[in-house]
């Protein structure tokens, strides 16, 4: 297909505006999920949401999704709130919870699916889309539903900005200031459980955990700062979406779910190695630097130590009584000489000023200053 | 003695699955002291201040900050929760987290302005830290997290502090610097509640200190009750024989 087919396709502009608001919606909503160490609370609640989708077609026959969505809404939240009660009722950890929940409510749901399957009315054809996800069956009406959740669930955000940030980092302070902290948490919890359930048509309960921590995992290389973080999250998500759905309808229609997921793992591995901050490639490259720098130190300190000796700290030295000294090459010379810590006449160097104050403070950098 | 009664536990008694971690506590602060609280691990101590300030649901007993339930009297007290109760990774700087403490007063919804920055500023000054305040909080130095904990309850202008272990981890100079902070507070009338673990720095620090271990076992002026028959109550060896060993 060609470019011009791209913008003028319904179908997959409806497809692909859809993936994009999923996209930003987890990465958003991502953020807070995965600052609150609940990284793998999405996966639990995304396999929870399964036996719901199940139960409501049974219920009520219907293929709609938006019934199906409310009955993964339903079993979503009756399997966070049991992670919680397992939590606080019981000896075991989060970890354990996540696991048990995951587990017994997929396998109810996958067994709900099969006994489905066997019905005679078989009417239950694309009740499986919901394990992988089948961005292509996105209509107008899903798009909406999608863009209107991202809309409160923004809105919410921004009224509850300060406390959100106050929970995140120190729940116990928040409560001593008065804050309902259950409220604020489930307020958080309720929204991540939504932007979970309304992702399941599109990539699946399987990797739907993914969209909501990779683009978050991704922003937090790039910046200190919760508010960057929030948008830049929701900034790789929207792009996972959009190259996801471009990829997978250029390639003779891969399955869209594991494409955008694959794109934002993208995301995360060029975040891990080259963001300024906290990527590999540029720690490495600080760390040569400074190990260069100290070099570059010793040596000073090597010539103020001679330097010292004598009055008249300009006084020219050779450079021959260097040469016993451990890590002193042409290049070290030159470039104290382009610090102006030193002048070089010949085959003589003689100490500046600044050099000089510079090497008699070299180790003083950790006390306060005066 | 007319002194107002700052802080009164009452019938306190507070368990972790079936085990009492504190045991029937009684205990009024008066108003104005710096005080330590004292005891071996596990003795209850950040339970104790962490139940005073409803952090944990105790299974009976009442507190009262001067005279009235605590849920009414906030704006009253400030808290300085264990530095490694919080995780320093978090995407913020030292102001914002300083900012943190106007949002009791800011309540619900409302976004800090101008004003609170100010007071945020400085609360930094105060505690040596004005230069970090846009530095991301990993990388400041263990003493100067507990600085900003420090400034961050100094913002919340409260009448009563709670400090949960001020001086842990920290270098000679902040811990100078903090106790400085603290005789500061005494002397403007507010009243210091310390859990502290040095017992060789109580009667240079302190001027009131209570033991405890599960049960309340004294609470009075250091000059008074810090001696050898309430530390070996405490800790249930002779302390000052087995440090001169």
């Amino acid at each position: 297909m060609d470019i011009t087919q791209y913008f003028t396709d319904y179908t997959l502009r409806t497809i692909t505006l859809g993936t994009a608001v999923l996209g930003a919606i987890c990465g958003m909503l991502g953020s807070f999920a995965v600052l609150r160490k609940q990284s793998l609370l999405g996966d639990a609640i995304s396999h929870a949401a399964l036996p719901g989708i199940a139960v409501a077609f049974l219920l009520t026959g219907a293929k709609d999704s938006n019934i199906l969505l409310i009955g993964a809404l339903v079993s979503g939240l009756i399997g966070t709130w049991w992670i919680r009660g397992i939590v606080t009722k019981t000896h075991l950890k989060t970890d354990t919870a996540l696991g048990l929940i995951l587990s017994l409510f997929f396998g109810f749901g996958m067994l709900l699916l099969t006994y489905i399957q066997k019905q005679p009315n078989a009417n239950q054809a694309g009740l499986d889309k919901y394990l992988f996800g089948q961005a292509a069956t996105l209509v107008e009406s899903d798009v909406i539903l999608m863009s209107t959740v991202t809309g409160i669930s923004l809105l919410v955000m921004l009224l509850f900005w300060k406390e959100f940030k106050l929970l995140l980092f120190d729940k116990n302070y928040a409560m001593t200031l008065g804050f309902n902290t259950k409220f604020i948490d489930g307020l958080i919890s309720f929204f991540i459980v939504l932007a979970i359930v309304i992702g399941l048509q599109t990539v699946g309960v399987v990797l739907m955990s993914a969209m909501l921590l990779a683009p978050a995992a991704a922003a937090r290389q790039w910046t200190n700062s919760l508010s960057v973080m929030v948008i830049l999250a929701a900034i790789f998500g929207m792009f996972s979406g959009v190259i996801g759905t471009a990829i997978s309808a250029s390639q003779n229609n891969l399955s869209t779910g594991p494409v955008i997921v694959l794109v934002a793992a993208v995301f995360v591995i060029i975040s891990f190695v080259f963001s300024p901050g906290r990527g590999i490639l540029f720690k490495q490259l600080r760390l040569l630097k400074n190990r260069r720098e100290l070099e570059l130190q010793k040596t000073l300190y090597f010539m103020y130590s001679i330097v010292r000796k004598h009055d008249d700290i300009s006084r020219p030295h050779a450079i021959r009584i260097l040469n016993n000294f451990q890590g002193f090459t042409k290049g070290t010379l030159s470039q104290l000489e382009q610090k102006d810590w030193i002048v070089i006449q010949g085959t003589n160097w003689s100490m500046t000023p600044r050099g000089f104050d510079t090497a008699a403070n070299l180790y003083n950098s950790n006390l306060p200053e005066q | 003695m007319t002194q107002k009664i700052a802080v009164a536990v009452d019938d306190l008694t507070v368990a972790y699955n079936y085990k009492p971690v504190l045991w029937d506590i009684d205990l009024s602060i008066p108003e104005g002291v710096l005080m330590a609280i004292v005891g071996p691990n596990g003795a209850g101590k950040s339970t104790l201040i962490k139940s005073i300030l409803g952090i944990i649901d105790p299974i009976a007993g009442s507190v009262t900050i001067y005279g009235k339930p605590y849920s009414r009297q906030r704006d009253k007290v400030a808290y300085v929760p264990q530095k490694g109760s919080v995780d320093w990774d978090f995407p913020t700087t030292a102001l914002d987290v300083v900012m943190m403490g106007t949002y009791g007063s800011l309540g619900w919804i409302k976004r800090p302005g101008a004003k609170q920055k100010k007071q945020a500023l400085e609360a930094l000054e105060k505690v040596g830290m004005l230069a970090f305040k846009g530095r991301q909080i990993s990388q400041l130095s263990g003493g100067q997290q507990q600085r900003i904990f420090l400034a961050r309850a100094l913002v919340q202008n409260a009448a009563i502090y709670f400090m949960d272990e001020p001086f842990q981890g920290v270098d000679a100079t902040t811990e100078i610097a903090i106790i400085n902070i603290l005789k500061e507070l005494r002397k403007a009338g507010k009243t210091v509640i310390v859990v502290h673990h040095d017992l060789q720095t109580v009667p240079e620090y302190f001027d009131w200190v209570t033991f405890l271990n599960v049960k309340h076992i004294a609470t009075g002026p250091v000059k008074d009750i810090f001696n050898d028959d309430n530390l070996t109550k405490t800790y249930g060896i002779n302390y000052k024989v087995a440090v001169q060993q």
